[in-house]
């Protein structure tokens, strides 16, 4: 998706596990908190597992076969002695689980916001090359990845270690040998799961994109039931969907072989560990080294190694996805964030009309020839501006300049004769609004909408602002008047209404400049002629620069600014550039004037 | 409590519908399971076997039989490999049971969306159709994963409690108090967490909203400078989210060591009990170590039984409403009449038409015109007039609640079924792209050359922007695929109109995203074109308007007026008064929308 060096997303994929492990815990602090105690209590919590081996070992050897025959008294004791330390090491385990817990979903949620805000931080260029969905995902799924695991298959991973290695350990002080049997057992395995690790991902990067293509296809005949019908391609249709059903069944069914041969294969180990034991430690007994309890025992301390050996594979293929979302997430961080705010110590604009100025203002996408070249511009307050031109002539890079939407790449934007990099971005918010081409609603009331113009607006102020256009039929005829539900994007409105509470919402926020990237869709007749009313009274009193799709509103404007290839080619009120022949201008003019001639 | 029962036995009834359907597969998968199960009791049983007749003899004694021993190593690797056998066939069995089933399902549930009729896609919301086809289906076939794994569980608990009084009635009633607590354990902890697991369920779908709605308004957001009130909003239901799974993770943490120490407290008390029975001579140390052996490898399976009854509560919602879908009926009747093929154009005849979405709504009412062959009438009309259903009616994909049209003479119900699509194509606004080539979005699987393809494309003014993408023809597009302008699409789709060379071409506003220049030139491109279409346009731009030869303005659903531009908007003011509010704000030529949305 990227278009051009510097504009895109930093993907993270240059970074390595560790690091990845370490940038996360720098921007989520709070998963390094109480970490040393974490560990010692999963430290305790994995001696529980040891308790039945060694109290099997203790009973067979001294309870069953002591000196004196078997001895009840011994082993009731012992017994207790176990209960209680399985208590202790069971609460252990507890404290364990909510504490991972609780500093993994404290850190993830902090990592999550900071994410979130700094997706709005990007620079705008950087927003509009990655696709809506991916962003989202980041902020969410990725994060929820990275959080599963730590709390699942990190968990299972810490207590697995810990259990294979107390295992380990009692093994070793009741028999070095048998230790090393049941280690050269379990070797290959150990040493197998990294490979069935592989096969695994790789197998499931085949099954994901098959769901991505069979969740494609089911949705043709809803989304596009109207001209699967119209065309008659139902059996073709059908035939796609069965076709992405049975490719997705096929890859779901020879991944799931990799984790069904892994898993089993640990029961076998652990059948090969046992009968090993068994004849090795009848061996070692015979030379009096070990005891029957301790032969047992080991039966007992094998079987905690076959659910690591089972779960290794899994635990694994987690480990790497959580990683990739992890970098991910990191990767938005890492990507530098919008044009400097010069903060408090920027300069603040007063609130009157504003003039502009261009300033040899030239435009260059990264990586990309210039957009705008050279523009001088004098704009002075209070009047009506409107900039036409075809596209890819570089009049909506104007737009996004004056709105520090982008900073230029030579010269310099003023609004007030101050470089527009030197105000505060504060200031330079509540003077400058954009009323962009689509009204993009919130999916809540009108009010919040249009208050979100500006904040501490009340109701009262909210109705003013709708009188002031000249809205208060309309708003008068909404069922619910300003509390009226607009729907997820303002899907219950329609684009003109859309259009109006855009307008709306400018009105409220009472900029200095106001910048209009005039709509082109075709709206309702009734409706064009309301935003056209609104439209007028908004720009009244007020320093606006409409980006004019139409010549009306260029002609309705005090002065037009033709752009053509990046440079300013006209200057000069409608009728005066309309007379000026062979200009771009008259061109334009000439086939609107032959249209509405028809 | 009942409706807890009524979910579980729904919840059966639920795997009894797949288990009818893949009987031989979860025989196969569920003997896989019991094998399992009977082999990891027996694993227990060699244990205590070789206790009593090798390892205690071994060290009181101090020979040993070396043929007991390999019989005591072929034993122990015999039951390994079996038990392996069966793991494998009770998961793979269970995968592909699961498996099937989805695909069964999924395959049924899309033959059903493509032969209900129209309006029952009208009264469904497109979301929900498709959760139906996909996470519903998901939930429904959810419990078979466990299921196998569960039900020889069952099996093994009671080879297990059976080997159990076989070696010691005491040690065997300390079992059987630990599996019970177990499954008992396991479903006051589902009835705990899964509350909070839905709810959590629900918080990522409204995080998900949140962060979606937010970067879709991001030029708003920095605009207005409201980057700070955004984080607000998501942090607020972000730390929601994170208490929820710090709840669930609390609760977690305080019930699997309890799980885990369940059995282990049980062979704590076999082994103290077991001495003593052993010291009273009731059994001997193999059965005592048997006996703690079978506590410890059987407790952890018991859970299965726990997963299977947590998946049900999904699962019969999910099947319910995959089953809503399935059992929905209505389909459109066909008559067995042939369209007439010819190039000239067709006649198009409405007579008396009415639809209403339901008795209240009146969409159209007594709507009567005539289209002679290769003529263009323009359908003009506010939002809400009935355009669209009137194209809908032309194309029926919807049948009319009265009156009838007729194309040549025949009504459009007595044609056999894809007879319609053979002469008519309707273009709608918003165009619709499959998830495949340029080329098969265009032909849709038709016979049809590159040369008519492209000449397609030409007349939709799209042949130069497809001969710029990188593979073509050939280039993918739709969802996976390279994304196109709203214009783009449009004209994509209506090349797929042309390319058919209908005798009756219906376009329902479906050049709006394209620039005003570009779609005079398609409609010159359709006027002048060889093949001579019927035209119908549902047009908003005068200048679309007046290209054709008559106009029907109507007006909530009703026929207003009809004749030429130029009559009506002489002796109609209101005609008059709509066509002019676009003439406010007639269209600059040459200029594209969205510009300011787009990374240039």
């Amino acid at each position: 998706m990227s278009t051009a060096a510097g504009t895109s997303m930093d993907t993270g994929e240059e970074i390595g596990a560790i690091a990845t492990i370490r940038r996360g815990v720098h921007f989520s602090p709070e998963l390094k908190d109480g970490i040393g105690w974490t560990l010692v209590l999963a430290l305790i919590a994995s001696i529980g597992q040891v308790i039945v081996p060694v109290a099997v070992q203790r009973t067979i050897d001294h309870g069953l076969n002591g000196p004196d025959g078997p001895d009840v008294a011994f082993t009731v004791e012992m017994g207790i002695a176990a209960a209680l330390a399985l208590a202790v090491t069971s609460f252990a385990s507890y404290l364990m689980t909510s504490r991972l817990f609780t500093t993994s979903e404290r850190g993830l949620a902090t990592l999550r916001i900071k994410a979130f805000r700094h997706v709005h931080d990007l620079p705008l260029l950087t927003q509009n090359t990655e696709r809506r969905g991916a962003l989202v995902s980041r902020v969410t799924s990725d994060v929820d990845q990275v959080s599963q695991f730590l709390v699942y298959g990190g968990l299972l991973f810490v207590v697995s270690t810990g259990q294979v290695l107390v295992a380990t350990i009692v093994m070793v002080i009741y028999s070095w040998q048998l230790a090393l049997v049941v280690w050269v057992c379990f070797a290959p395995l150990f040493l197998s799961i990294r490979y069935f690790q592989r096969k695994l991902s790789d197998a499931y990067s085949v099954v994901r994109r098959q769901v991505g293509a069979m969740l494609s296809a089911i949705s043709e005949p809803v989304v596009g039931a109207a001209v699967v019908r119209s065309y008659a391609v139902e059996d073709r249709t059908q035939a796609r969907i069965d076709h992405a059903i049975d490719e997705y069944k096929t890859s779901s069914t020879s991944a799931q072989r990799f984790t069904v041969i892994s898993f089993s294969l640990g029961g076998v180990s652990a059948g090969l560990a046992n009968a090993g034991v068994l004849i090795v430690g009848v061996w070692l007994g015979f030379a009096g080294d070990i005891t029957a309890g301790t032969v047992l025992a080991f039966a007992f301390l094998v079987s905690l190694f076959v659910g690591p050996v089972q779960m290794g594979t899994q635990i694994l293929t987690d480990a790497q996805n959580a990683i990739a979302s992890w970098r991910r997430v990191i990767g938005i961080l890492d990507t530098p964030a919008d044009l400097v705010d010069p903060g408090p110590d920027g300069a603040t604009l007063p609130h009157e009309p504003v003039d502009v100025t261009f300033r040899d203002v030239t435009f260059a996408y990264p990586g990309g020839p210039p957009v705008l070249r050279d523009i001088d511009l004098e704009i002075a307050a209070g009047t009506r501006i409107a900039v036409v031109g075809e596209t890819g002539s570089g009049k909506s890079t104007i737009a996004k300049l004056l709105t520090r939407l982008m900073d230029p790449t030579e010269g310099a934007v003023l609004l007030d004769g101050i470089d527009v990099r030197d105000i505060a971005q504060a200031s330079m918010r509540r003077s400058v609004v954009l009323v962009p081409q689509e009204g993009f609603l919130f999916d809540d009331s009108i009010a919040a909408n249009v208050r979100y113009g500006r904040l501490d607006a009340t109701d009262e102020e909210i109705v003013a602002a709708a009188d002031d256009l000249g809205l208060g039929d309309w708003l008068a005829g909404l069922p619910g008047g300003i509390a009226t539900q607009v729907g997820q994007r303002g899907e219950s409105m329609s684009a003109g209404e859309r259009q109006l509470v855009a307008l709306w919402r400018a009105q409220l926020a009472d900029p200095d400049l106001l910048v209009l990237d005039e709509a082109t869709s075709a709206v309702d007749p009734a409706l064009e002629m309301r935003i056209s009313r609104a439209l007028e009274r908004l720009m009244r009193g007020r320093t606006s620069v409409t980006i004019a799709h139409r010549l009306t509103t260029a002609e309705g404007a005090d002065e037009v600014i033709v752009v053509d290839k990046g440079r300013i080619v006209q200057r000069g009120p409608h009728a005066v550039l309309a007379q000026q022949e062979g200009s771009v201008y008259a061109g334009l003019y000439a086939s609107w004037v032959a249209q509405q001639a028809s | 409590m009942a409706k807890r029962r009524g979910t579980t036995s729904a919840g059966f009834a639920v795997l009894g519908v797949a288990i009818r359907r893949e009987p031989l597969i979860f025989t196969l998968s569920t003997i896989g399971s019991v094998l399992f199960g009977a082999l990891t009791v027996a694993d227990a049983w060699v244990l205590g076997w070789a206790t009593d007749h090798v390892v205690l003899p071994a060290f009181e004694n101090g020979e040993i039989d070396s043929s007991l021993l390999w019989a005591v190593f072929a034993l122990f690797l015999g039951v390994a490999l079996l038990r392996a056998v069966g793991i494998v066939a009770r998961r793979l069995g269970a995968g592909v049971m699961q498996y099937r089933m989805q695909a069964h399902t999924r395959r049924a549930v899309t033959r059903q969306y493509l032969s209900l009729p129209m309006e029952w896609h009208q009264r469904h919301p497109t979301g929900q159709l498709l959760s139906n086809a996909n996470s519903d289906v998901e939930a429904a076939w959810g419990p078979i994963a466990p299921l196998p794994m569960a039900v020889g569980t069952v099996a093994m608990m009671v080879i297990a409690i059976v080997q159990m009084f076989l070696a010691d009635v005491v040690m065997a009633v300390v079992g059987l108090l630990v599996f019970p607590a177990v499954v008992v354990a396991n479903l006051f902890y589902q009835r705990y967490s899964s509350p909070l697991m839905t709810k959590a369920q629900q918080l990522r779908a409204e995080l998900s909203e949140v962060a979606h709605e937010s970067f879709d308004g991001a030029m708003v957001v920095k605009t207005l400078g409201r980057e700070s009130e955004e984080t607000e909003r998501f942090a607020e239901t972000a730390h929601r989210l994170r208490d929820v799974n710090m709840r669930a993770g609390r609760i977690r943490a305080a019930f699997d060591p309890t799980l885990a120490a369940l059995p282990s407290l049980g062979v704590l008390v076999v082994l103290a009990v077991g001495v003593e029975r052993v010291l009273g001579g009731a059994t001997d140390a193999g059965d005592v170590v048997t006996v703690a052996y079978l506590l410890t490898i059987v407790a952890f399976p018991i859970r299965s039984i726990g997963w299977l009854l947590g998946e049900f509560p999904r699962s019969v919602v999910g099947f319910n409403r995959v089953r809503s879908v399935l059992r929905a009926t209505g389909e459109m009747q066909y008559g067995d009449a042939p369209a007439v093929r010819s190039q000239a154009g067709a006649r198009l005849a409405v007579e008396g038409l009415a639809y209403r979405y339901d008795p209240e709504q009146h969409l159209l009412e007594d709507v009567t015109f005539t289209v002679e062959p290769g003529r263009t009438v323009a359908l003009v009309g506010a939002t809400a007039s009935g355009k669209s259903t009137l194209t809908n009616l032309m194309a029926r994909l919807v049948d009319p609640a009265e009156g009838r049209i007729l194309l040549d003479g025949t009504d459009l119900r007595d044609l056999a079924r894809g007879e319609l699509a053979q002469v008519v194509s309707v273009v709608a606004q918003t165009a619709f792209l499959f998830d495949d080539t340029v080329r098969d979005n265009v032909t849709l699987g038709a016979d049809v050359s590159d040369e008519e393809v492209w000449a397609a494309l030409r007349a939709a003014q799209a042949d130069g922007f497809v001969a710029a993408l990188p593979h073509g023809l050939d280039t993918q597009l739709g969802e996976r695929g390279a994304s196109l302008s709203g214009g783009q699409r449009q004209r994509i789709s209506l090349a797929r109109a042309l390319v058919r060379k209908p005798r009756l071409l219906v376009l329902d506003d479906a050049t709006s995203a394209v620039d005003p220049e570009v779609e005079a030139r398609i409609l010159e491109a359709l006027r002048s074109g060889s093949h001579d279409s019927t035209l119908v346009v549902v047009a908003y731009r005068k200048a679309t308007i007046s290209l054709a030869d008559e106009v029907v303005h109507l007006e909530d659903g009703r026929v207003a007026d009809r004749g030429t531009h130029a009559e009506l908007l002489a002796r109609s003011p209101a005609y008059a008064h709509l066509v002019n509010a676009y003439e406010m704000r007639a269209d600059v030529p040459a200029e594209s929308s969205a510009e300011m949305q787009e990374a240039e």
